[in-house]
């Protein structure tokens, strides 16, 4: 997080993503977000030492990307940006774990290089679904999802308000941290009494606000729920697209498919 | 201190999730029978500002780095525990969709480490304790800055816990606690720090507002116990779906755990609900031990037609030790990269010239 404005930046970015109009922004949010949970799922419960087994379950986000015309770019940049935090846990394996799992001719890899290098690779898989969910189906239709799958409604209710007003109190707050990061001289001010009392102001400016908008939400007759402009239904389409890519994370899973292409290949060459 | 997907295992991020979702509903229902539509869009609005107020550093005397707020006592303090919890929840279940912060499973870990413990033992147990009802510049500091470091310390307890018994990593229990309490001490004590700072604001500037957060709390216990009964009975029994489901995964952690370290200490609390099933993986977990020529046996074995909720044991058990003879792996698993990525891009090339 270079600065605030940068990531406020970002995050309309993924926001307007969701905007796009392909097949598979169309597709029910219910079925998006359960086919995410399967991948997820599907993903960490393999054993800490799977790695190549895990590779096939790429197809997923990369199918995602192309077909919801996402920039791979984009996506790869913030997945590299969460990567130090995984090989910070990973790196402390090797330490710990040195028995020698695999031999390649008189050089051996101890397990725990295997199962860091397996920590990196679960890493980039689920942080990069949870992020293509968005990028596809967008914070709001997730909320909705939630809300049709159970989720209570106060906490959808929640989720929605918070959602609205992220963007509105982030620019508020880098307005403040900026007029404050101006007047600081030789990096005075930047200390906890001046931020005490401006992120106490902010919080009272926020708190007056959350007033106004009751008042305003009053005036409109709101009852605690927010419509959709389109409902869309669970019908074949998202049938399909649940069972189809459920049942190819249970094969992949079930199945260590690049073992059998590699003995296949293997076998061929000898 | 989110924890993170790649570091969890089904069982553990499955019975979190129950255990969160448990008390957002609790929570959901106790915020409804209050029936303050003011604190609708007040919770709303005080996520968003968390969010900012996160975003806003200040530079910490002396040692040249600097700090923010994390905010779970913060809201507490204003909003009672309920209607924080999931003002709390919500502010994570964005930052893991939108920042990869922790992840999808690790969600319910999250929301636990970082919502049950400050709103619902750090608050009532400890701040308010010294606090008082009639709260005052001098208790206010002294109580905040107790209540998050104790907050944060269960946290990181909770951290230490989940993802020992995940048992992706090899890290030894003792050793990550060694690591994470002190760094989260540190972490705790400026937390307190701020908290008092901007409630001490709050103070001077609003005090009804900290007064009506009080007032409408019935005194802690009552409440706590109901959480705790509801989240436990959730977790039970979540819990033991999911690892039933999951049964053959925690199994070949334990094979890989006594084979590879030779001890087995991190066995986790999902134990016992294994205990149970004992049997039934014992019939499971013979079949593909070491047998990589017999796949097609496994699967007729395997009951996990369910949904999401696959994990059964074989595969990865018999690939951790096939892991050690065959290059065949490698070469498969780099064959397979290949084709995902030239699949990924021939279908980019064929949406875009549609």
């Amino acid at each position: 997080m270079a600065s605030i404005e940068g990531t406020i930046l970002d995050f309309k970015r993924l926001d307007q993503l969701a905007r796009g109009g392909t097949s598979l922004h169309r597709i029910d949010a219910r079925a998006k977000v359960l086919v995410a949970l399967a991948f997820i799922l599907s993903v960490v419960s393999f054993d800490r030492y799977a790695l190549t087994a895990l590779f096939p379950f790429f197809l997923y986000p990369a199918v995602v990307i192309a077909l919801g015309n996402l920039p791979a770019g984009y996506f790869a940049r913030k997945v590299a940006l969460i990567l130090p935090f995984a090989l910070a846990i990973g790196m402390l394996n090797p330490l710990f774990d040195r028995e020698v799992v695999v031999r390649l001719g008189s050089f051996g890899v101890t397990g725990g290089w295997v199962s860091c290098a397996s920590i990196v690779v679960r890493a980039i898989l689920t942080v990069s679904a949870a992020l293509l969910l968005v990028g596809v189906t967008g914070f709001p239709e997730i909320c909705r999802a939630l809300e049709r799958l159970g989720v209570p409604q106060t906490f959808a209710v929640q989720l929605l308000f918070l959602y609205r007003y992220i963007f509105v109190l982030t620019e508020e707050g880098a307005r403040s941290s900026r007029a404050r990061d101006l007047r600081s001289f030789g990096g005075k001010g930047l200390g906890i009494q001046s931020y005490g009392s401006l992120v106490g102001h902010l919080l009272l400016r926020t708190w007056m606000r959350a007033d106004r908008i009751h008042m305003a939400m009053l005036a409109r007759g709101f009852t605690g729920e927010f419509h959709a402009l389109q409902p869309s239904r669970f019908g074949g389409r998202e049938l399909l697209f649940l069972l189809g890519w459920s049942a190819l994370f249970i094969v992949l899973r079930l199945r260590n498919v690049p073992h059998l292409l590699g003995s296949l290949v293997t076998g061929a060459m000898r | 201190m989110h924890m993170a997907d790649a570091l969890l295992s089904p069982a553990v991020g499955g019975t979190m999730w129950a255990a969160s979702s448990g008390t957002i509903a609790y929570c959901s229902a106790k915020v409804r029978k209050e029936l303050d539509d003011r604190k609708v869009p007040l919770m709303g609005v005080l996520g968003a500002f968390l969010f900012a107020a996160q975003m806003i550093n200040f530079s910490i005397p002396g040692t040249g780095s600097s700090g923010h707020l994390g905010g779970g006592l913060l809201l507490t303090i204003l909003l009672g525990p309920h209607a924080a919890f999931l003002v709390i929840a919500s502010v994570l279940v964005v930052q893991a969709l939108f920042f990869a912060d922790g992840g999808l499973l690790a969600l319910g870990c999250n929301i636990f480490n970082l919502g049950f413990f400050p709103a619902f033992v750090a608050y009532p147990f400890i701040y308010r304790k010294i606090a008082g009802e009639r709260p005052d510049p001098v208790r206010i500091p002294v109580a905040a800055i107790v209540a998050a470091v104790a907050g944060l310390q269960m946290g990181a307890f909770a951290v230490v816990l989940e993802t020992v018994s995940s048992g992706i990593t090899s890290l030894p229990f003792s050793t990550f606690v060694i690591l994470m309490l002190p760094i989260h001490l540190a972490i705790g004590i400026v937390e307190g720090v701020v908290t008092a700072a901007v409630v001490t604001f709050v103070y001077k500037a609003r005090p009804e507002i900290l007064q009506a957060a009080v007032e409408p709390l019935p005194v802690a216990g009552h409440p706590l116990r109901n959480v705790l009964l509801a989240f436990l009975a959730a977790a039970v029994l979540t819990g033991g779906v999911v690892s039933w489901f999951a049964s053959g995964d925690p199994d070949g952690l334990e094979w890989s755990i006594s084979k590879v370290t030779g001890k087995d200490e991190l066995k986790g609390p999902e134990h016992g609900i294994h205990g149970v099933l004992a049997a039934l993986q014992e019939k499971i977990a013979f079949l593909p031990d070491y047998s990589f020529k017999k796949p097609a046996e496994a699967k007729s074995e395997d009951p996990g037609a369910e949904g999401g909720a696959k994990p059964e044991g074989e595969a990865g058990k018999g690939e951790g030790s096939k892991m050690g003879t065959s290059v065949s792996g490698i070469v498969g698993g780099l064959i397979t990269l290949v084709i995902v990525f030239l699949a990924g891009f021939l279908l980019k090339r064929r949406s875009q010239a549609a």
